[in-house]
């Protein structure tokens, strides 16, 4: 009597070794994807999409490649989710998370090999992150007090930061600018305020940050062009037809006439609307939905600017800029509270009309205009600097920060090797691939740049051995030099999301010995 | 027999499409169900313990799942054998009575079904082999009676619970920081337990999680936690002395359920209609204002003039909020559900000390807390973690550390975990087996095997010899005739459960007895499978 089928038809099981043996496979494979996109000459990928058009992205990011690929194996998707967790949390680091928890599960299979429990690997994995980010504790610096160096750090994180993307060329221009928006913030982390407004045309180094606020509309015909000390009413009402909303009304006429008086009281209702909203004594109406001519007609007559259709960011946004309240109803025009800004005009930017808002009442929002050979250009900017963003918003709250260069990691590996030392039993195995891990990441960087790592990274090992030692991989220079010197700086924050994330990847994907694939659900055929 | 014959000596059929089905009968039958279970117990066996391994499930439309939680991991299996689902089904109603142990209880099952097969081939009879698994689950079930103990604890003084919590944690992957959500799981069973009457709801615990952040910063919340932000962005963020209305009727115009036309044939109509309309609107919102609520939190959504209203009076309100949700808040501030503005009255608010929104991480994420809440006896435990499979299986791990706490309150009995109460039933099995004269004995000894399969299976997972340990642990219980020791999976030194603080609740070992012998009683009598053949 052969065992019956337990699972159904297409349903497979994969035990033991098996199981451990493709999930390996399937960590290492996307580690080593990313791979050669970390560090500041990592190179870009090409994605294109299979949808309609075959719309092509190019990019670094790791979690952008990492989230438009088709993965079957479960154990790479532990890896991207992980990947997009950190774009989330942190904004940065996304490449670094994957590529060190690739490496820490490509040593766990030696050690799995050597026949060593993966159990046993777990726990010496956990303390050696624990050690490493004590390791990191003990050599950050915080310059929370001074703000003038305060500031030079964050330039110096942002360029880090910027030097693998694709604005590497104008990093010190587009890290000004990040730092300037941040600073704008105060201390929110809502990078909702920060507005980035891609127009395909001149160069990256025409960028600029404007300190007020854009919108990409087009102001009506007829209307100014230009408003000084603009009072504004920021609404979400529709101005086509107003719908009765009570249920189950319809118009039922009998003759012609009546259907034209309908129409006269829909638009005097639209008039009175209209003189409703003039009473507030506005000269700028911004409107989330549409404006339809008529409406549009009066609001030109009364000489007031009235923008149609801005989306609901742009209405939040907006709201919050000029300090204005959203309204929808307009019956008591004392207590809504207009948005205030010095000047309103329309500027041009290329080719395109836009709304320029400066002067705004609340300082915290402003504008990055993104200027690009083309939308690829534009597209990847604009992932980069929203790295640069999430990084400095982040470590704005927490201002410990960390040379970078792969000098955090050589700093946890030696720390690491010395608990190896210190413990006793086969753990030590485990928290020694786990330093072997670490250095992965500079050889890594050195790799990329067409270095020769085994001796870069010989001799940086070698002279992190002496106390207080700065030394990190200069890529530029192509040396081991001094990472305070060279300015390269990272946030604390991301390389600890990074070590703590990666290691619990490593650690989930270590716990799994038995992979079951249930039958894929049936769709219907479309071919 | 397919085939019968009638009075007249027609044939007629009993079976129809006999030869597109398949059957098994007699002792194949029982053969191939055994065969079935003890599949499914060996894909659980690994997952047994501190020191069990994972599995990573992948569900029909892709997703993962990686989790240690045996009720789970069966739940998401695409099973398609009808004993499979046996097995199943043993697994889930242990996790609905008990919470824990969904694992212990399936391999328990299959090592009796191992051993039944063993007395199939001596040729016992499978119906005396179900009696006698019956006779020695009773005296298993007294053994644990006799030696499982009383113990103390109050609110002040949770210790204990913690220890027991921490035990059920241990066999999970957020045994990194069991220490603290024991305590969480043991504070919020206490914030919710009624201790006069033993009796703990864990409805009024919610579990919610949110990906980002460390399995450290998870916390419990003497409060409500809503996944959803205010309804307008400029309405304010943080509610001192919150009396909230909580409604189920939209801020919209009724919609009466019996069909009708509100025809508009003139234009005097069409005026009194947009007057009524916004008139409408207009009560709505003056009615919450007038009974004195400061928040206002719908089931429903709001048309947009409404939502001007409310923001224009002041009132901040959150829409869309799910009907449990709504009355764990109902329930935690003291409000009634109000289904009507007209019935809406001073006592029927909710009040909370603090209501706060609260982002996260740099994308838009944002949650509402309704703390200080008048009746304290809803809690939220709010899990962070590195990603979503983490959230989720920290979600099942507490669920498991809530239970275990609930049954603790309910009875404050407790054995010894480590397999030290299996090998202490599997000793009184095997003594009581000799004392009954038939055919049963066999079967009786053979539960007592299976339930050494239990420690058996803790041992191997831990990197142990498994026949070595076990046997010097068994001996040991006899030499000093005490209970406690079991394996020592965590590689302390000692095989004193005492000393490692390593307990289970009495009613869920009793219950994995229990359950695991009904369902291998009820497979051992099955003697003829039909099933339709495929197509």
């Amino acid at each position: 009597m052969p065992i019956d089928k337990i699972f159904k038809d297409e349903a497979s099981e994969e035990k033991g070794e098996r199981a451990r043996m493709s999930s390996f496979v399937g960590a290492m494979a996307i580690s080593d994807l990313v791979k050669t996109t970390l560090g500041p000459k990592g190179m870009d990928k090409i994605l294109q999409s299979t949808g309609r058009g075959h719309a092509v992205t190019v990019t670094n990011d790791g979690a952008t490649i990492l989230k438009s690929l088709h993965i079957d194996n479960p154990a790479a998707k532990v890896l991207i989710d992980i990947s997009k967790v950190q774009d989330d949390e942190v904004g940065d680091g996304t490449t670094s998370v994957v590529v060190l928890a690739g490496e820490l599960l490509r040593e766990a299979e030696k050690l799995v090999a050597s026949k060593i429990h993966p159990m046993t690997i777990i726990s010496g994995y956990r303390m050696a992150a624990e050690c490493g980010r004590d390791a990191l504790l003990k050599r950050v610096i915080d310059n929370k007090e001074n703000p003038e160096k305060f500031r030079s750090d964050l330039i110096k994180i942002a360029m880090t930061t910027l030097c693998s993307k694709i604005l590497s060329q104008d990093k010190e221009h587009f890290a000004e600018m990040a730092v300037d928006a941040i600073f704008r913030l105060k201390g929110s982390t809502n990078l909702e305020a920060i507005q980035i407004i891609k127009k395909p045309g001149g160069s990256l180094k025409d960028s600029f940050l404007d300190e007020g606020f854009i919108l990409d509309k087009k102001i009506g015909i007829g209307q100014p062009k230009r408003i000084e000390n603009a009072k504004i009413l920021v609404a979400n009402t529709a101005m086509d037809t107003d719908k009765v909303k009570i249920y189950g009304a319809r118009v039922r006429v009998d003759s012609m006439t009546k259907v034209a008086e309908i129409e006269g009281a829909e638009k005097e209702k639209m008039k009175d609307k209209v003189n409703k909203i003039l009473a507030h004594g506005i000269n700028c109406f911004v409107n989330r939905q549409l404006i339809y001519n008529f409406p549009e007609e009066l609001f030109a007559d009364a000489g007031v600017l009235a923008i149609e259709h801005a989306d609901f960011e742009g209405i939040e946004r907006l709201g919050l800029v000029t300090g204005g309240e959203i309204a929808s109803t307009f019956d008591n025009p004392e207590s809504v509270k207009l948005g205030h800004c010095k000047l309103i005009e329309e500027i041009m930017i290329g080719e395109d009309k836009l709304i320029h808002f400066s002067g705004v009442a609340m300082g915290q929002a402003c504008s990055i205009v993104l200027r690009g050979a083309s939308h690829h250009v534009l597209d990847e900017a604009e992932r980069s600097l929203h790295d640069a963003l999430c990084v400095l918003s982040q470590t704005v709250n927490d201002s410990r920060v960390l040379l970078g260069g792969g000098w955090p990691e050589m700093v946890m590996a030696k720390e690491v090797d010395e608990l190896a030392r210190k413990t006793p039993g086969k753990k030590s195995h485990a928290i020694e691939a786990f330093s072997r891990a670490l250095v992965a990441i500079p050889t890594t960087i050195a790799d990329n740049a067409g270095l020769d790592s085994a001796e870069l990274v010989a001799q940086l090992r070698a002279e992190h051995h002496s106390e207080g030692c700065n030394s990190g991989i200069d890529v530029i220079s192509g040396s081991v030099g001094d990472m305070e010197e060279r300015g390269i700086y990272e946030a604390f924050k991301v390389k600890q999301a990074v070590l703590l994330s990666a290691t619990e990847a490593a650690e989930m994907i270590l716990r799994v010995d038995d992979i079951i694939t249930c039958a894929p659900r049936r769709r219907e055929d479309r071919m | 027999m397919a085939l019968a014959f009638d009075e007249f000596g027609r044939p007629f059929i009993i079976l129809r499409e006999q030869d597109q089905k398949t059957r098994l009968r007699g002792i194949d039958a029982q053969k191939a169900n055994i065969a079935a279970g003890k599949a499914v117990a060996r894909i659980l066996r690994s997952s047994l313990g501190p020191k069990g391994m994972d599995k990573m499930l992948q569900g029909p439309d892709g997703d993962v799942t990686i989790t240690n939680d045996g009720a789970t991991i069966l739940e998401q299996m695409d099973v398609d054998n009808q004993i499979a689902k046996l097995m199943v089904e043993l697994s889930r109603s242990q996790d609905y009575e008990i919470g824990d142990g969904t694992t212990g209880v399936v391999v328990m099952a299959g090592a009796l079904l191992e051993q039944a097969e063993r007395q199939l081939d001596r040729g016992i009879h499978p119906i005396r082999i179900a009696e006698g698994y019956e006779m020695a689950s009773r005296v298993a079930v007294e053994h644990l009676e006799r030696i499982a103990q009383k113990f103390e604890f109050d609110v002040n003084n949770f210790e204990p619970l913690v220890q027991t919590c921490m035990t059920t944690l241990s066999s999970k992957i957020v045994n990194r920081c069991k220490r603290s959500l024991a305590e969480i799981a043991v504070k919020a069973v206490l914030a919710v337990a009624d201790l006069e009457r033993k009796d703990v709801n864990l409805d009024l615990i919610k579990v919610e999680g949110k990906v980002g952040g460390k399995l450290e910063d998870t916390e419990l919340i003497y409060g409500i936690l809503v996944d959803k932000d205010m309804s307008h962005p400029q309405m304010p963020k943080q509610i001192e002395d919150a009396h909230i209305a909580i409604l189920t009727c939209p801020f919209e115009p009724p919609k009466p359920k019996t069909k009708h036309k509100v025809d508009i044939d003139t234009v005097e109509k069409f005026e009194t209609l947009r007057k009524q309309e916004q008139q409408y609107f207009d009560e709505m919102v003056q009615k919450c204002k007038d009974v004195g609520a400061t928040l206002v939190i719908c089931q429903w959504g709001f048309d947009d003039e409404a939502n001007h209203l409310l923001m224009h009076r002041n009132l901040p309100a959150v829409r869309w909020v799910g009907g449990v949700e709504l009355e764990l808040i109902a329930i935690a501030t003291g409000g009634r559900i109000v289904p009507r503005f007209q019935e809406l009255t001073p006592e029927k608010l909710g009040k909370a000390g603090l209501v706060r929104e609260k982002s996260f991480g740099t994308t838009k994420e944002r949650m509402l807390y309704i703390e200080h809440c008048a009746n304290s006896r809803a809690v939220t435990v709010f899990i962070r973690g590195g990603n979503k499979m983490m959230i989720e299986e920290t979600k099942r791990s507490i669920h498991d550390a809530l239970c275990v706490a609930r049954n603790l309150i309910r009875n404050k009995s407790i054995v010894y975990g480590g397999g030290a109460a299996e090998i202490a039933c599997s000793l009184a099995v095997e003594a009581a087996a000799d004392k009954y004269p038939g055919v049963e004995q066999y079967a009786i000894r053979a539960f007592a095997e299976a339930l050494d399969s239990v420690p058996m299976a803790l041992a191997e997972n831990s990197g142990l010899q498994p026949i070595e340990t076990l046997s010097a642990v068994k001996s040991q219980q006899i030499k000093e005739n005490i209970p406690f020791y079991g394996i020592d999976c965590n590689d302390v030194g000692t095989n004193d459960m005492r000393e490692q603080n390593v307990f289970e609740t009495l009613i869920g070992k009793q219950q994995q007895i229990l359950l695991a012998t009904q369902v291998v009683k009820m497979i051992l009598k099955i003697d003829d499978v039909i099933s339709p053949s495929e197509y």
